[in-house]
């Protein structure tokens, strides 16, 4: 997969969102550089995006993470100017929407985004089946057209049977369901989800989620995706990008973010993940020592420590860990076990295991 | 998990501090001391200069103004063919609505020339307004308007009572032409929602008896006057529903269209106007109810209905014929308030049909609707089907009784009646009135503004200074301040019987169930109708007016008291509960507390409610200025100084209005 810039599904280049009356006038002098408490205190106004740039790969999976008032949710309503930006670019398959006309983006929203909301936003004095064709029928589609394909997609998220329910007779994640199937009806290049698991119980919100997962499988769409759960960043981010008071701390993918996190926020926040769980061998390796044995099993770097850990326990000698032909390190039972066993110590006794994952 | 273990070491260092949210220190104040201060400053001034400076003046005497504006009430009546504004814009809404309003008279109610009957007989009304009901509002409220109507009929005010739902019909028919497209650019452009909301702030502060003279300046005595009075006061709640209903359309659902790709046009059309649809139609509702309201009172220019009867009865101490008129309003009342009830709560399900009985309902609707047609022909070409019949006649036995009924009471009673009028004249309304109207006026001026700064800050102090010089440049400070005597009187017996009732119904889930539908019924019913038992009960007197005015404020402030204490967070309450409270302890240090928003904004809308039923009161022997106002509209040479009470009410509203207001926004917190 590249993620050259020309080819980006989503470019955002230096995105700045203030909230308050003269907040344009705010970029470019040192109030900028203030905290968000101090700004407020001192102009009213609210630093709620500070200069964000990312760009997510077409077909990827792109999480942003953060507490609430982190800006994560600001920061996904500027890329479609449902709030407008401040400052800076988003470029959306190689249409910038920061200078799109009120027509054109219009026609980006119909087309070629759609959103998926935390408190689903359906529309309760229509069927199912008519919320789902909703998106449809503003861009102007014929009836039959928009009815077979909004029962090609009710039948997708697995609501055959419910078309003709109203959304107050539906539970909360069958509403995210039909909230899903809105958003897969007009086809749209990109999907934006603003946490739109976390008003759901969590069996239900771990059902959606891997409901979300296997239809990036079936249907490959580009996916922004909104939450303040970590697990469910790890479980379906191909990236994250953590957000602390409207900045980034660090991107990365989630081994990179659980094995090296960017500073004591990060690593505060990963603490209680199980490492095995998201570690791949290349942050449990070590350089040989002198003499220790090369004739051990050969393993890809990017296998998952707990997927890889039986068979490493049952050698007798070091694996070895290649990216592709290149030698990288090796790792025997110590390792692995320090990752395993430390971690099961963790939830009874506090302090996190020292020097694990750190990348040296 | 082991329980027993000793909690860990608290971690090392604890990495993520949770911000904490900006905010303003809150200032100390001592509002309470204060107060106090300055009541016992008053009292004092009053004792050193009582009797100097009151400006009281003789009930025919005049001011400069009086006279000046009896002069422009002759100039608008002389220039009324000669001033294009006069002849052409003022005289066409004039004739259209006459036409419109006889128009419908003659077609269901009047003598159309030369029949001597409607072209519409009573039949056909009845057939056609049930059927009406029941396509709008279903069978319930269908057999509703039958019984009705036909009580109309057997109460003797056939005429009467058509004739005021021609009114009300057609004042609320040009609310709903104006009021929500009003509604719904309000609920779409900020400026003109920040423009017109103070205009509706104002007209629905303005009690309804002091919107009378300046309408009967412009458009002088009659039908058109009544329904264009009618409209002007029922348009603000149709427009504020509206445009709130717009408005709550929930954010993310409107958020989730925008992301999209709607244009306005279809947020409107396919998200906003359907999701809003149940709230606009309570919209009218309450459209109506106020429509009704005003129309009966609109009779004392000379708009027809049935409140002609009611005032009539009223100003001659019928108390019989005033119950009889009064009991066929209440039941309009009812009619009315039931049906658009229903329409609302139908119109959801309607949406909600199979098409398979949307097709059953347009063929039930139109068998009706040919039954309905019939009717209406049998009452056009029939004199027994378009004349009420004389029998059987229920109105006039029944005003004998209640006119029988009620000298024996009177002659009873008497004693407990005059003794709680002395206890409550002699114990509140002598005293205050005293320190209100024989205090010279720059004293009880300055206590006003001392007041309300204490209460509300800045702000109000200065709409306080400029309703304070309106008052003073009418020339009848002394009036209006035996008006707010009166008002406080009443205003203070509302609050303490809504606090006590409001709590007990916050508190109590089947005190709510029993006591709200008797709040509701009271709420519908117009102004008018409360004067009737109140002048049975303590005859023509200043504490007449007190009485229906607290009967009329009552139902409002106990129910903002009851949602205020139900809506304190029930987690406090168990909190509460939980540390060992007693019932007492919760009601007054936690849920009066936490209510108190509520409380102060009960007391806003006991204050408004009484001052226009106080204002109303100078019908039956209230003095002060409604009095004025009603004299105005019989004597010639009065009509100026009816007018500017009638300014002295708007100004004293206002005050009134806006130091609580800013009272109950400083309230919110702490």
């Amino acid at each position: 997969m590249t993620t050259d810039s020309s080819e980006a599904a989503l470019k955002v280049e230096s995105l700045w969102k203030i909230f308050g009356s003269k907040a344009d006038r705010i970029l470019g002098t040192p109030d900028a550089d203030l905290s968000r408490k101090e700004l407020q205190a001192k102009t009213g106004c609210v630093m709620a995006v500070k200069d964000v740039s990312f760009e997510v790969a077409p077909g990827e999976v792109f999480v942003v993470m953060g507490l609430s008032g982190s800006g994560k949710s600001t920061l996904v309503r500027l890329l479609t100017r449902l709030i407008e930006p401040t400052a800076g670019t988003v470029v959306m398959n190689g249409d910038e929407i920061t200078a799109a006309s009120e027509d054109r983006l219009r026609e980006i929203r119909r087309h070629h985004v759609a959103m998926v909301f935390q408190h689903f936003g359906l529309l309760p004095h229509r069927k199912v089946i008519d919320n789902v064709a909703y998106g449809l029928e503003i861009r102007g589609e014929d009836k039959q057209t928009r009815l077979a394909r909004s029962q090609e997609m009710v039948d997708l998220v697995g609501l055959s049977g419910y078309e003709s329910s109203y959304p107050d007779q539906l539970s909360g994640g069958m509403q995210q369901r039909v909230g899903l199937a809105r958003a897969l009806a007009v086809d749209p290049e990109l999907m934006m989800f603003d946490e739109p698991f976390s008003a759901l119980d969590p069996l239900i919100r771990r059902d959606m989620q891997n409901e979300v997962i296997r239809l990036h499988e079936e249907v490959g769409k580009t996916m922004v995706f909104i939450t303040h759960d970590l697990q469910e960043a790890l479980k379906l981010g191909d990236r994250i990008l953590i957000m602390r008071d409207g900045e980034i701390v660090q991107i990365g993918t989630p081994d990179e973010v659980v094995g090296a996190p960017a500073d004591d926020y990060v690593k505060d926040f990963v603490s209680e993940v199980p490492k095995s769980h998201v570690l791949t061998l290349k942050w449990v390796m070590r350089e040989p020592r002198p003499g220790e044995s090369l004739e051990g099993k050969v393993m890809q770097s990017d296998r998952i420590v707990k997927d890889a850990a039986r068979e490493i326990l049952d050698s007798d000698d070091p694996v070895r860990v290649y990216d592709g032909d290149e030698f990288l390190g090796v790792v025997d039972d110590d390792d692995i076990l320090r990752v395993v066993v430390a971690e099961e110590d963790e939830p009874g006794s506090e302090p996190a295991p020292v020097g694990l994952g750190k990348s040296s | 998990m082991t329980v027993t273990a000793p909690p860990p070491e608290s971690k090392p260092q604890a990495k993520v501090v949770e911000e904490q949210p900006f905010v303003e220190e809150a200032k100390q104040r001592h509002t309470r001391l204060l107060l106090l201060a300055t009541f016992v400053a008053w009292v004092v001034g009053w004792a050193l200069w009582k009797g100097n400076h009151t400006l009281a003046i003789g009930g025919a005497e005049l001011t400069d103004l009086h006279r000046w504006l009896n002069d422009v009430r002759d100039d608008f009546d002389n220039s009324r063919d000669s001033n294009f504004f006069l002849q052409y814009v003022v005289g066409g809404i004039s004739d259209a609505i006459d036409w419109v309003v006889t128009f419908l008279q003659e077609l269901f109610s009047q003598p159309a020339f030369p029949r001597p009957v409607p072209e519409v007989g009573w039949l056909g009304v009845v057939g056609l307004l049930t059927w009406l009901a029941y396509a709008l509002a279903g069978i319930r409220s269908a057999v509703l308007v039958a019984a009705s109507l036909l009580l109309f009929g057997f109460l003797g005010y056939w005429e009467d009572s058509i004739d005021l739902l021609i009114v009300t019909a057609a004042a609320v028919g040009i609310c709903i032409l104006i009021g929500l497209p009003l509604g719904i650019w309000m609920a779409r452009s900020k400026i003109a929602s920040a423009a017109i909301t103070p205009i509706l702030d104002l007209l629905q502060t303005v009690p309804s008896f002091a919107y009378l003279t300046p309408l009967v300046l412009v458009f002088g005595i009659g039908p058109a006057s009544a329904v264009v009075v009618t409209l002007i006061y029922a348009l603000p709640p149709l427009v504020r529903i509206t445009e709130h209903g717009l408005r709550s359309v929930s954010e993310t659902t409107i958020e989730a269209s925008s992301s999209m790709g709607v244009t306005r046009l279809q947020l409107l059309r396919k998200v906003q106007l359907p999701m809003a649809r149940r709230t606009i139609i309570v919209g009218v509702n309450q459209c109506t109810m106020a429509a009704l309201s005003m129309a009966t009172i609109a009779a004392l220019i000379n708009g027809p209905g049935l409140g002609q009867p009611v005032t009539k009865a009223l100003q001659s101490l019928d108390v019989g014929t005033a119950f009889v008129s009064g009991l066929a309003i209440v039941i309009m009342a009812i009619m009315l308030d039931r049906t658009t009830t229903a329409a609302s709560e139908r119109s959801e399900l309607l949406a909600r049909r199979g098409p398979g009985s949307a097709q059953r309902r347009r063929i039930v609707l139109a068998a009706t609707g040919a039954v309905a047609a019939a009717l209406v022909y049998v009452s056009h070409t029939y004199l027994w089907a378009a004349e009420f019949p004389e029998e059987p006649d229920l109105g006039r036995p029944l005003a004998e009784r209640v006119t029988s009924f009620n000298d024996w009471l009177t002659g009873n009673i008497d004693e407990t009646t005059n003794a709680l009028k002395d206890l409550v004249s002699y114990g509140l309304l002598n005293p205050l009135q005293a320190l209100m109207a024989d205090s010279p006026w720059w004293l009880v001026a300055a206590v006003l503004l001392v007041v309300s700064y204490l209460l509300g800050g800045w702000r109000p102090v200065i709409t306080t200074a400029i309703c304070e010089a309106v008052i003073l440049g009418t020339g009848l400070w002394n009036e209006t301040m035996r008006t707010l005597t009166t008002t406080l009187v009443a205003t203070a017996a509302v609050m303490a019987i809504a606090v006590a009732v409001g709590v007990w119904m916050g508190r109590n889930k089947r005190a709510d169930t029993i006591v709200r539908p008797f709040l509701d019924a009271f709420q519908t019913m117009p102004p008018f109708v409360y004067l009737v038992p109140a002048l049975a009960l303590f005859g023509p007197s200043r504490f007449t007016a007190i009485v229906a005015a607290v009967a009329y404020g009552v139902p409002i402030a106990t129910k903002l008291i009851a949602d205020g204490i139900r809506g304190v967070s029930p987690t406090s309450v168990e909190a509460a509960r939980a540390a060992g409270t007693t019932a007492w302890q919760m009601i007054s240090k936690v849920q009066l507390p936490m209510a108190r928003a509520a409380v102060v904004l009960a007391s806003n809308q006991g204050l408004l409610y009484v001052l226009s039923m106080v204002v109303i009161g100078g019908l039956v022997g209230g003095s002060g200025l409604g009095y004025l106002v009603v004299s105005g509209f019989s004597q010639a040479q009065l009509f100026g100084k009816g007018l500017a009470a009638g300014i002295a009410i708007t100004a004293l509203g206002v005050m009134l209005d806006r130091i609580t207001q800013h009272a109950a926004a400083r309230s919110g917190r702490h």
